[in-house]
């Protein structure tokens, strides 16, 4: 039961579906996005890899566990809460790098918040494909069984 | 260099986390090992002993949660020096003798996990000055104690009774933390240091009689004092080492640690106030019936444990006695206590290791198989008799020259502590001696004694033999732990006392009674065998009217009820815990709707572009075929209308982060309710026409009621909303312009995170769900 349409686009919309979500992830902090926005547009990318072509071609994709994905974003989450202790301020208290410019990208800011906001998309995308993948599994076993 | 507090408790917890591990490593012999633990703490306590006896205090202190007034303030005095030794001292001889008695045992490394963190909790407990950290502490000892008592949780039996143990003194806690907060309230301090110099302002407080009770709720439960003393003699179903560490120094001496470290600030300055008579009346009842109950018991274990409930009886009434010699011969007593109380329990402990049963009737003349062993008893139980020149009769003699001072009426108390004493002669005997001499008849025990080994009588050797020696030579510790603990309970300055025994073996009155004394135990003693004939009649006929029936009454009723709600609230039908969750909010929603009845409810139509009222519109239609269509596919489209609409709105009103979130999420929902859609059963209408009408008429009154509550809230505005607040500091704090990402990722980057473990969390929530669902259907598929 494969869409050939869809299978070709998903092809294509995948990276592009990726790097959206990485830009937006990216602007969070200036203009609409962020890494709540961006782990799920990056989740939908996958999704469509799975419904277009196969569960198993979006997991290898993936290549990560969608648990370990979310334990290092947790982890990321936390690490970017440390800075603020090292330099005596509050745990979570926001550390910038002084900006510098790129070409492209203008003037960049990085600092803690957007370690933390990585965090987050982490934790959104593996949680979205966690379930997607789980809820794939047991529509499966159930196909399965009714064709058997 | 007062750091040394803290060493000395970490030290104890940190055997205690390393134990399992030790046990894996060396086995049986883990506990010659882990012992080094309190006794590094006891060496420590020992090195500053003569500061305190100086005088000094030591304190230490780390700044902790100050918003809450709880800093991890210890201090270390004459009172909590004196607890610290008995506390380490015979820590380290219940842990050496633990790897004997344990010997072999599949979780010794969880016993000495549990063991060690219960004597850390306990040196912390005597340590703290801050009134909170003590509590923390406190509550430390209630749930070590309670995975003492359990340990055997493989028995009913024992899981109930450290359930009773932990629900008495848990109960009696929150009461006493009420009555400490209370104390910080009045005298604005919650440092027993500080605390303790400002009786007057208690006692002139109007909160002084309720402060009172709730203290003694935490004291009367921990310490076992009646009516709540029914749990002690069931927390014997511990290992012994457990009951011989809990009787003798920790766990119930915690409450009289508390009554004696708030007694400068409860105790009225005459005395004869509520405080004094409250300690000395509970504890004389206490003593009294501890004594009457101890007489009918045959297993040695719980002979000995109704002595320890005596003794607790006598330590608190003393306490209410308050008077020099009364304050004394409580400090000698209890430190006598300690030293005999864990002899004992560890020499029963051997016999019941050694020759298989505990029972009194059956044990005799073991003495000459298990010769160690019976030395240490029958030391400890002449100490415990007060026969010069053991400590115990230093600290008997004391109670009777407390006694022969009071007058009036209160000549009540020294005739209650005479029967107690008596009594508790005859069962010391019983317990100590009686298993050791006679003529033996190994035939009838289970198993064929001889004696224990090394780590098994080296504890209560040496505490025996200390108790002999402390009486004769009673200079140090008189000096280093009995004067400076008087001075702290008592809140005045050290000064020397004579403890020698020839002050105190002169012809006079309290001599007179120690010798009726000695008589009258000798006398019970000798008789025990006609108690035993009718002790099982009457501890029946007594059963159904003590305290321990009213709590299994309180218990079971607690869970009757509890059944009953369950059942009535939870049925497992989503329907119903929809229809209360619903049911609930509209309730409050309603309540605060009508403390703010009589707001005009304006409502300006013109202020709306009609682009919102067209969508709100479609919304609300979308809502009504998603309540009555019988099709998923309807459903689920009709949801998503709703769904895209609040996009649209978020849009609308400009906020693009929402919108776009709203709309992925819609998405998504879409996505993931497609794999079950298929697979669920048609969708059917199986309530009642009644039933549907209720809980249309909820749903309607819930909408109605949110709606008006949204526009009263857009109205009616307390202060001027933060969100303009945020929007300024967005970019001068955080960088960023976007306030949205800015509050999530910076000004409340805490709840994002909060947020994103619950969604983790969620997660793991999903695996189990599916994997269990999947071993279902494995299971079926077989």
């Amino acid at each position: 039961m494969k869409y050939f349409i869809l299978k070709e686009a998903s092809r294509v919309l995948f990276p592009a579906l990726l790097v959206l979500s990485l830009v937006v992830l990216y602007r969070g902090h200036n203009l609409p996005g962020g890494g709540f926005i961006g782990g799920l547009l990056a989740a939908i990318a996958f999704i469509l890899v799975g419904f277009g072509n196969s569960m198993k071609r979006a997991k290898d994709l993936l290549r990560l566990n969608p648990v370990q994905i979310m334990a290092l974003g947790l982890a990321t989450a936390v690490l970017s809460a440390v800075p603020g202790l090292l330099f005596n301020a509050p745990f979570l208290t926001g550390e910038w790098l002084p900006g510098f410019s790129l070409p492209l990208l203008g003037k960049v800011h990085l600092g803690t918040p957007l370690v933390f906001d990585i965090g987050v998309y982490l934790v959104v995308l593996g949680f979205v494909l966690h379930s997607t993948f789980s809820l794939a599994r047991l529509a499966d076993i159930q196909m399965e069984e009714e064709k058997s | 260099m007062p750091s040394f507090l803290v060493i000395s408790l970490a030290v104890i917890f940190l055997a205690s986390v390393i134990a399992p591990m030790v046990v894996r490593a060396l086995g049986d012999r883990a506990g010659w090992f882990l012992a080094a633990a309190p006794l590094a703490a006891f060496g420590l306590f020992v090195s500053q002993a003569p500061v305190i006896a100086s005088g000094a205090s030591l304190v230490y202190e780390v700044d902790w949660f100050s918003a809450l007034e709880a800093s991890f303030a210890l201090r270390l005095d004459g009172l909590s020096l004196l607890m610290a030794l008995l506390v380490t001292g015979i820590g380290t001889f219940i842990v050496i003798y633990t790897g004997g008695y344990m010997h072999g045992h599949p979780q010794l490394g969880r016993f000495y996990l549990y063991l060690l963190a219960f004597m850390g909790s306990m040196v912390g407990l005597v340590l703290s000055d801050n009134v909170i950290l003590m509590f923390v502490f406190w509550e430390g000892t209630s749930i070590t104690s309670y995975l003492l008592i359990g340990f055997n949780h493989e028995e009913k039996s024992s899981r109930w009774k450290a359930l009773q143990a932990l629900l008495v003194t848990g109960l009696g806690a929150m009461a006493m933390l009420a009555g400490l907060i209370l104390i910080g309230m009045v005298t604005g301090s919650y440092r027993f240091s500080e605390i303790n110099g400002m009786g007057d302002v208690l006692q002139a407080s109007p909160w002084y009689t309720a402060i009172v009770l709730l203290i003694l709720g935490g004291c009367f439960t921990k310490s076992a004092q009646v009516p709540f003393h029914f749990w002690l003699p069931n927390a014997m179903a511990g290992p012994t080492p457990v009951s011989a560490f809990l009787h003798s120094a920790t766990m119930v001496k915690a409450g009289i640690f508390l009554m004696a470290r708030l007694n400068p600030a409860l105790s009225s300055v005459g005395g004869g106030g509520l405080w004094e008579y409250m300690l000395a009346i509970f504890g004389g009842l206490t003593l009294l019936l501890a004594m009457f109950l101890g007489l009918f018991q045959k297993d040695a274990k719980s002979i000995l444990a109704y002595t320890t409930l005596g003794v607790l009886g006598i330590l608190t009434m003393l306490l209410g006695i308050g008077t020099e010699y009364a304050i004394k011969a409580m400090v000698v007593f209890l430190i006598g206590h300690a030293l005999y109380k864990a002899t004992l329990f560890m020499v029963i402990g051997s016999v019941d290791h050694e020759a298989g049963t505990r029972d009194v009737t059956l044990l005799r003349g073991l003495r000459k198989v298990m010769p160690i062993t019976a030395l240490a008893g029958l030391l400890a139980a002449l100490s415990m008799s007060g026969i010069p020149p053991f400590f115990g009769f230093i600290g008997k003699e004391l109670i009777y020259k407390a006694g022969v001072g009071l007058a009036g009426p209160d000549l009540i108390f020294l005739v209650v502590a005479f029967v107690g004493n008596l009594v508790m002669m005859g069962l010391a005997l019983k317990a100590g001696v009686g298993p050791f001499f006679g003529k033996a008849d190994l035939a009838a025990l289970p198993k064929k004694p001889h004696e224990a080994p090394l780590a098994m009588w080296i504890g209560p050797a040496v505490l025996a033999g200390l108790g002999l020696i402390f009486g004769l030579v009673p200079f140090w510790v008189s000096t280093h732990m009995v004067e400076p603990a008087i001075a702290a309970i008592q809140g005045s300055t050290i000064h020397s006392l004579e403890l020698a025994l020839w002050d105190l073996v002169k012809p006079n009155l309290p001599l007179l009674l120690s010798a009726l004394t000695v008589a009258g135990g000798c006398l019970v003693f000798i008789n025990r065998r006609r108690f035993w004939a009718v002790a099982d009649g009457v501890l029946a006929r007594i059963r159904p009217l003590g305290a321990e029936a009213v709590y299994d009454r309180l218990f079971n009723a607690t869970i009757w009820f509890s059944k009953f709600q369950t059942i009535r609230l939870q049925t497992g039908r989503l329907h119903d815990y929809v229809f209360f969750i619903v049911a609930t909010a509209v309730a409050f929603l309603a309540w605060a709707l009508f403390s703010f009845w009589g707001q005009p409810v304006s409502f300006a139509w013109a202020s709306y572009d009609p682009l919102i009222i067209g969508i709100v519109i479609i919304m609300i239609v979308a809502a009504v075929v998603a309540v009555s269509s019988r099709s998923y596919i309807k459903v689920l489209a009709a949801l998503g209308v709703v769904g895209f609409g609040v996009a649209l709105l978020f849009a609308y009103f400009g906020a693009p982060d929402l919108a776009i979130t709203q709309l992925l999420v819609e998405t998504l929902t879409v996505v993931l309710f497609m794999f079950v859609v298929l697979r669920l059963p048609p969708l059917k209408s199986i309530s009642k026409t009644r039933t549907r009408l209720r809980d249309a008429i909820l749903a309607s009154v819930f909408g109605a009621l949110i709606t008006v509550l949204l526009i009263q809230a857009v109205n009616i505005q307390f202060k001027s909303p933060i969100s303009e607040q945020l929007a300024a500091m967005s970019y001068p704090e955080a960088k960023g312009k976007n306030v949205v990402n800015v509050i999530l990722v910076d000004f409340r980057a805490l709840d994002t995170m909060g947020e994103i473990v619950v969604v983790a969390v969620a997660a793991l929530g999903i695996a189990a769900l599916v994997s269990s669902g999947l071993i279902k259907r494995k299971e079926a598929s077989k």
